[in-house]
C-alpha cells in the first residue's frame, strides 16, 4: 500500500463537497476516479495533494501523515498535473526541469539534467527539447506536463483529466506512458477520468464518486452496468469487443 | 559535474544556456561602454582618455569635480534605478500573472511619489526651492523613503486585493492602476499647491523624473536596497518559474504561492519606493526591460531576472544620455523619453492580445 485515505471530508465555506472518503492505492496501480461533473473528483485530487486541506480525515503516503509534511516535502512525494496549465515561453527542457524544483536547493545538478533527459526520452519528447511551449500542439503540451510530474520522481502521480484535450492517438499514447511508468518505477497513478472506455482499458482499480461520496470502489468487478447506471444515471451495457471490455450507453 | 554525466546531457541544451549567459554579459559590456560614453558626453568637452584617467584617479581638479561629483553619480543612479524598476516589473508580471504589470502601470510609482511628497512637504524631511536646479532638496532620505514605501504599499495592497477578486482581467487591473495613479498624482499636485515655495519645476520632478538629483548618499541607499531585492528575487527564481505554469501547478511543485506573492510584491514595492523618492516617477522601464528580454531569452527566471535587470539599467542610462544630449545644453526630463519608448510597446501588447506571452 502506497496511499491510504481514511474518513476524508471537505467543504467549501461550509458547503460540503466530499464526505466519508476512504480508499487505498497499491504500488504499481493505475487508479481511476470516475463520476459525473461536480461529483467532487477534482476536489478529491486536490485534497490528495494538500492544495485543499480536508477538514477531517487522514491521508497516509508510504505510512507518513501527509498533513504534517511541508509543501515541498509533499511535492517530493506526489506529482500533480492540473486540469489547466499555461503554455509559457519556456523550452520543453526547462519546463520539465521545473519538475526537479522540489529537489533543487540552489542550482541544478548533473543528476537533475540527467533525469530530465531520461524522462524526455520516455515520453518521446527528445526532438522537442529546445522548442518553446507556446509553439507546441495540445498533445505535445500534455506530454510535457506529465513529463514534468515524472521528473519530480514522485511516489504517486495525480493526474486531472490528462486526456481531455487530446485526439485518439494521443489519448492512448499518454495513458500508455503513464501505465508503463507506474509499472516500471513501481509507483502509483491516481487519475481523474471522464472516458469510461479509456478507464476500463487502462485502470486497475476504479473509484466511483456520486453525490460527494464513494458509490463503489474496487477492481473490474465494480464496473457493472448497475453501478455505472447508478452513478451516471444512464442505462448502459458492458460488453466485450475483440476481448476488450467496452461500455455502451443504451 | 562529472565528466561522464556531462556527456549524457544534450549538448544543444548546454549550448542554449551558454548563449543566454553570453547575451547577459554582452548587455553588461554594452552598459559599461555606454557609461563611459555618457561620462564623456555633455557640455564640458571631455575626451574618453581623460575620463579613463580620472576614473583611475590620475587627473587634475576640475575634471575630478565634474566626473566624480556630477557625471558619475548620475550615470550610476540611472543604471541602479533602471535595474530596480525593471526587475520589479519582471517580478510583478510573474506574481500577478499579468504581462501589463509594472510599477508605473499599476500606479505604485505614483503612490510612492505621493508618499515622498508628503514626507518632504508636510513632514519637513526636505525643502522646495525656487531655482529649477534645486527644486527639491531632501534632508532626511530615510523618512522620505519610508513615507514613499507607505504610499507604494498602499497601492500594492489595493492591487493585491483586486488580484484576489475573481474575474479581474489584466486590462481591468491596469485600468485600476490608472485610476490609482491619477488619484495619487492629483494628491501630489494639491500638496505642492499648499507648500510654501511652489514651483513648476518641482512638479515636473515628481511627474517625469530627473536622474541628475541623485547624490552619492542617495545612490548608496538605492544601491543597497536594489542589491538586496535582486538577491531576494534570485533566491526565488524557481518559485517564479513554477508560478509561470499557473497557480495550481506551482502549488503542486511545492510553492507556497500566497507567501511568495505577498513578499515578492512587498520587495518590488520597496525598490520602487526607493527609486521614486530620489528620482521621481520614471515610467515604462519596468514594462519594456522584461518584455524585451522575455522575447529574446524566454521566460526562465534564472536568466530573465538578471537579464531584465541589466536591460533596465542599459535602457534608463541610454534614455538619460539621450535626454541630456539631444537638445544640449537643455536637459529633458528622462521620464518623457522612457514614455516615448514604453507607450508604443504597451499599445502593442494590448493590440496583440495580452494572453500570449
Amino acid at each position: 500500500m502506497i496511499l491510504s485515505v481514511d474518513g476524508v471530508e471537505f467543504s467549501y465555506n461550509s458547503r460540503p463537497v466530499l464526505r466519508d472518503i476512504k480508499f487505498e492505492v497499491n504500488r504499481g496501480e493505475f487508479f481511476a476516479i470516475l463520476g459525473n461533473n461536480g461529483a467532487g473528483k477534482s476536489t478529491l485530487l486536490k485534497c490528495l495533494n494538500t492544495i485543499l486541506k480536508p477538514q477531517t480525515g487522514t491521508i497516509l503516503i508510504e505510512k507518513e501523515n501527509l498533513f504534517v509534511l511541508s509543501r515541498r516535502e509533499v511535492a517530493r512525494r506526489l506529482g500533480y498535473v492540473a486540469q489547466r496549465y499555461e503554455s509559457t515561453r519556456f523550452t520543453v527542457f526547462d519546463a520539465v526541469l521545473l519538475g526537479r524544483k522540489p529537489h533543487i536547493k540552489w542550482g541544478t545538478t548533473a543528476r537533475d539534467l540527467e533525469i530530465v533527459r531520461n524522462v524526455l526520452g520516455i515520453l518521446g519528447l527528445d526532438e522537442f527539447s529546445l522548442r518553446y511551449l507556446d509553439e507546441l500542439s495540445g498533445g505535445e503540451l500534455q506530454k510535457v506536463v506529465i513529463a514534468r510530474a515524472l521528473a519530480q520522481e514522485p511516489r504517486v502521480l495525480l493526474l486531472d483529466e490528462p486526456t481531455s484535450n487530446l485526439d485518439l492517438k494521443n489519448q492512448f499514447e499518454v495513458l500508455k506512458t503513464v501505465k508503463r511508468a507506474v509499472r516500471e518505477q513501481n509507483i502509483a497513478a491516481v487519475v481523474v477520468m471522464h472516458d469510461l472506455n479509456l478507464a476500463l482499458r487502462f485502470a486497475d482499480k476504479f473509484l466511483l464518486l456520486k453525490n460527494r461520496t464513494i458509490f463503489a470502489c474496487g477492481g473490474m468487478e465494480v464496473m457493472t452496468p448497475e453501478n455505472i447506471a447508478g452513478v451516471y444515471g444512464v442505462p448502459v451495457a458492458v460488453e466485450r469487443l475483440a476481448n476488450i471490455p467496452v461500455i455502451v450507453p443504451l | 559535474m562529472g565528466q561522464l554525466a556531462m556527456e549524457n546531457i544534450p549538448r544543444s541544451y548546454l549550448r542554449y544556456t551558454r548563449r543566454k549567459i553570453f547575451i547577459i554579459y554582452l548587455l553588461v559590456l554594452l552598459t559599461a561602454l555606454l557609461g563611459i560614453y555618457a561620462i564623456n558626453a555633455g557640455s564640458a568637452e571631455l575626451s574618453p582618455a581623460q575620463v579613463l584617467l580620472t576614473l583611475l584617479g590620475k587627473a587634475e581638479g576640475r575634471l575630478n569635480i565634474i566626473i566624480w561629483n556630477i557625471r558619475l553619480p548620475r550615470i550610476l543612479a540611472a543604471v541602479t534605478a533602471g535595474i530596480g524598476l525593471s526587475v520589479a516589473g519582471c517580478v510583478m508580471q510573474n506574481l500577478l500573472r499579468n504581462p501589463l504589470a509594472s510599477p508605473f502601470t499599476l500606479g505604485i510609482s505614483q503612490g510612492a511619489a505621493f508618499g515622498a511628497a508628503v514626507a518632504i512637504i508636510a513632514l519637513g524631511a526636505g525643502s522646495t526651492h525656487s531655482t529649477s536646479a534645486d527644486a527639491v532638496i531632501i534632508n532626511n532620505p530615510y523618512l522620505v523613503t519610508i513615507s514613499a514605501f507607505v504610499g507604494a504599499m498602499a497601492t500594492t495592497l489595493v492591487v493585491l486585493f483586486l488580484a484576489q477578486v475573481r474575474g479581474v482581467t489584466p486590462e481591468a487591473m491596469v485600468l485600476a492602476g490608472v485610476a490609482l495613479g491619477s488619484l495619487f498624482s492629483a494628491a501630489t499636485i494639491i500638496l505642492q499647491f499648499f507648500a510654501s515655495d511652489v514651483q513648476v519645476a518641482s512638479i515636473v520632478f515628481w511627474t517625469f523624473g530627473d536622474i541628475g538629483r541623485a547624490s552619492w548618499r542617495d545612490l548608496e541607499i538605492m544601491a543597497a536596497v536594489t542589491g538586496a531585492a535582486l538577491l531576494y528575487f534570485m533566491v526565488n527564481r524557481w518559485n517564479y518559474n513554477a508560478l509561470d505554469g499557473g497557480e495550481e501547478t506551482a502549488k503542486g511543485l511545492g510553492v507556497d504561492v500566497e507567501r511568495i506573492r505577498l513578499t515578492g510584491m512587498f520587495v518590488a514595492s520597496l525598490v520602487t519606493a526607493v527609486t521614486v523618492s530620489f528620482l521621481g516617477i520614471i515610467g515604462f522601464i519596468g514594462l519594456v526591460g522584461p518584455h524585451m528580454m522575455r522575447r529574446v531569452l524566454g521566460g526562465d527566471h534564472r536568466f530573465l531576472i538578471p537579464a531584465s535587470s541589466v536591460m533596465g539599467g542599459l535602457l534608463l542610462l541610454a534614455s538619460d544620455t539621450l535626454a541630456r544630449t539631444i537638445v544640449s545644453p537643455v536637459v529633458l526630463p528622462v521620464g518623457a523619453i522612457t514614455s516615448f519608448m514604453g507607450a508604443p510597446l504597451f499599445l502593442y501588447l494590448l493590440s496583440r492580445g495580452y494572453g500570449k506571452r
